[in-house]
């Protein structure tokens, strides 16, 4: 049987606030995003953390999102639907916030996703605000709009290095987890 | 020239832009497909500039917007820079202590050729 006690206690032992497994929709962030601010206003945080964690939050959920609707994967029904699912999860301590989120990526993709990542990582906060400043005004934009700035924006606003991993699960495919740490104003 | 109005909801701002040269969009922007949103906004303004006021006066009273709109409010304020024949000023209004906000707003004033005026306020 499902342990589901157990899956209780990790999150308790967590701090995880809310927590998500399964397609994202637009729907759903729209939900999500609600329940967040509802909690946030509940435990009294300052406006300036509601707002940090509200914006981080978007650009987070959002990527996922994008992520899985522009993600190909071959296979049966069966086998798309669940590597076109991913997880979410923000969990609350002491002194700051954290998002997570998880995904599978196309083990060709990683070596891009983290050369990103890991050049973002390098930057600090006045190198970060011109990066964005340019990448805003590159004339590039995605069939979606955001062309490249979500995770400028996330380690601009969070101002704090993008912790993440990537875990091997087949030649194919391996899943790809996101922190982002937000702390307490 | 038709007033153009959408009415706000939990990812889209509300537009109110008059044809006598008041344009205003408050709220937040963050829906995942903004392009699709902001079309009929950088449309509006196209026709507008046909036959614009002297003065144009833009408001923008934004809580939240996500990256998704931002390049799409830039074109909105690329379509604002073309218009002849009117004064255009835009009023970037931000929360007090939102420093992301303000940042947002001096980002586009930097980029983009037209008056910018920054206005702290205590709520949107």
């Amino acid at each position: 049987m499902i342990d589901v006690f157990g899956l209780y206690n990790n999150m308790e032992k967590n701090d995880i606030l809310l927590s998500f497994k399964g397609t994202i929709t637009s729907e759903l962030l729209t939900s999500v995003l609600q329940i967040m601010e509802n909690k946030m206003e509940d435990l009294n945080e300052a406006p300036k953390t509601r707002k940090k964690v509200f914006n981080v939050l978007v650009e987070c959920l959002q990527n996922l999102y994008h992520h899985i609707d522009d993600f190909e994967v071959k296979g049966t029904k069966e086998e798309i639907s669940k590597k076109k699912s991913a997880i979410f999860m923000i969990s609350r301590h002491d002194e700051h916030y954290n998002i997570i989120t998880g995904n599978f990526i196309a083990n060709e993709n990683i070596e891009k996703l983290k050369g990103r990542i890991d050049h973002i990582n390098t930057l600090e906060r006045e190198e970060l605000k011109a990066y964005y400043k340019s990448t805003l005004n590159n004339g590039e934009m995605s069939s979606k709009g955001g062309g490249g700035l979500g995770f400028i924006d996330i380690a601009k606003k969070s101002g704090q290095k993008l912790v993440y991993d990537f875990m091997e699960i087949d030649e194919e495919y391996s899943f790809f987890t996101l922190i982002v740490k937000i702390v307490q104003k | 020239m038709d007033n153009l109005t959408i009415e706000g909801s939990a990812k889209t701002p509300t537009v109110e832009f008059e044809g006598v040269g008041k344009l205003l969009i408050k709220g937040r922007s963050i829906p995942e497909n903004s392009i699709e949103f902001y079309k009929p906004v950088i449309d509006w303004i196209g026709k507008y500039g046909g036959a614009p006021k002297d003065i144009t006066e833009v408001n923008v009273q934004l809580e939240y917007f996500n990256t998704s709109s931002s390049k799409c409010i830039l074109d909105v304020f690329k379509k604002l820079e073309t218009l002849s024949g009117t004064e255009v000023k835009v009023n970037w209004y931000y929360e007090e202590d939102d420093e992301d906000m303000l940042e947002a707003g001096e980002d586009y004033q930097a980029i983009i050729d037209l008056p910018f005026k920054m206005i702290e306020v205590e709520e949107l």
